[in-house]
């Protein structure tokens, strides 16, 4: 692995839904092994942001770039871009009629055309990645909503991504649920995966992210790293939307 | 067609649309006479009663059953659709391996109402001349002049046709009943 070396470039994004300007021009580059937090106040356009990554929003303007391909103005090729990019999401989205497994294999076998016995075997690899073997037969109904999150990330890790994008992984998770999640996303950054999270779970971001980009009105607002964010002045706004937890604390 | 009604560009979703629209809008009788009458020989062909029928019957009922698909297509959640996607499928790829299967198993209790709907109406064809179970009853009638019993054994093959076929439709939604649709949940 290339250390230093620019996987993902987000250049100058915009969208708008109506009359409502959602993103304003967001840019910022993503090295290789990185992971980067993105925090702020809902409906600053974050999840907004990585779905015009990977094209499930069509942005209005500017553009984004996988190693040296562009992502967007791609055609019919962003499905291959997609199967590059991974996406986890707040819901999962697994697909409710198939088993863990299947939902792990379908792709690489409908989409990379892989045979039905090598899937398997990669798809049970991932999922034991994510501790989740022992349900490999179990439909997503029959799962917790922490159980289907990690079945859902080994889903977007079968495909060998070169980047994966967390939106709100754990936002529909009890503590509890939350804490096996993000003790997966954790494994994974730390063996190197290139990682976009927007979340709220400060400590997750603290600890884990290299870069903590703090949005609001569709904008990145401070960026730094997660000390900076402790002390430096730059910060002071993300301070304040994160001392709002330790005043309903009592602190 | 609910494939086409759903997701089509705005061309197909018309056509599909007034072709549903001529099939629900008439009668069976009405549209018997038309095609028998009046569209098949139009064309120059001519056709046995029969096929007529088939056609009649198959059409109109297609044009039922794609709106049971169209409301089962809708009611799989978008995230399905958005989840597919962002592995790389196609969209014809996310409609045929992850939508529809999920339809199928929402539409089957709805769909089976077709299959008895077709069996009796099937007896309308009477009208046209089709040897059906209904026109071989009134020409037994006619010959013997015993009429309830004869319309009893009529209706009695009909329950059975139909019981026969339900059975079928229902072993074959058990089959596929999976945790999380419909009473088969957990």
């Amino acid at each position: 692995m290339k250390n230093n070396e620019t996987i993902l470039r987000v250049e100058n994004i915009h969208k708008s839904f109506g009359d409502l300007e959602v993103l304003k021009g967001v840019s910022f580059d993503v090295k290789r092994g990185e992971t980067i937090c993105f925090i702020g106040p809902s409906g600053t356009g974050k999840s907004t942001l990585l779905r015009c990554i990977n094209l499930l929003t069509q942005p209005d303007q500017g553009s984004v770039w996988l190693g040296d391909a562009e992502v967007t103005n791609s055609g019919k090729s962003i499905n291959h871009f997609r199967q590059r990019i991974g996406m986890v999401f707040q819901n999962f989205f697994l697909f409710d009629h198939l088993t863990a497994v299947r939902n792990v294999e379908v792709a690489l076998i409908k989409v990379r055309g892989m045979k039905p016995k090598e899937a398997r075997e990669k798809a049970l690899d991932e999922l034991r990645q994510v501790g989740m073997e022992e349900w490999a037969e179990h439909y997503p109904a029959e799962l917790s909503g922490g159980q289907a999150q990690r079945v859902s990330i080994a889903r977007a890790l079968a495909m060998n991504p070169d980047v994966i994008l967390f939106d709100e992984p754990t936002s529909a998770l009890d503590p509890e649920l939350t804490r096996e999640v993000l003790e997966v996303m954790k494994k994974l950054a730390l063996a190197g995966m290139t990682m976009l999270v927007v979340t709220h779970e400060m400590g997750f971001a603290c600890s884990v992210a290299n870069r903590i980009m703090f949005m609001e009105h569709g904008e990145i607002k401070e960026q730094g790293s997660p000390e900076e964010l402790m002390n430096d002045t730059k910060f002071e706004r993300c301070r304040n939307f994160i001392g709002q937890f330790d005043q309903i604390n009592g602190d | 067609m609910a494939v086409g009604q759903v997701y089509g560009k705005r061309p197909v979703r018309f056509l599909i649309g007034v072709f549903v629209w001529f099939f629900r809008g008439l009668p069976v009788l009405v549209l018997l006479f038309l095609f028998f009458f009046g569209i098949f020989p139009g064309l120059g062909l001519n056709v046995p009663a029969m096929v007529v029928g088939a056609t009649v019957l198959g059409l109109r009922g297609a044009a039922y059953q794609s709106q049971i698909f169209r409301g089962a297509i809708q009611s799989v959640s978008e995230g399905q659709m958005i989840a597919a996607r962002s592995v790389g499928m196609t969209k014809l790829q996310s409609i045929r391996h992850v939508i529809l299967p999920q339809a199928v198993r929402v539409a089957l209790p709805g769909w089976s109402n077709e299959y008895p709907n077709i069996l009796t109406d099937s007896s309308i064809c009477y009208a046209i001349g089709v040897m059906e179970l209904m026109t071989r009853t009134s020409q037994i009638v006619s010959n013997t002049s015993v009429t309830m019993p004869i319309y009893l054994v009529c209706a009695g093959i009909f329950i059975l046709l139909n019981f026969a076929g339900m059975r079928v439709l229902h072993l074959i939604e058990k089959k596929i009943q999976i945790p999380g649709f419909g009473t088969g949940a957990v």
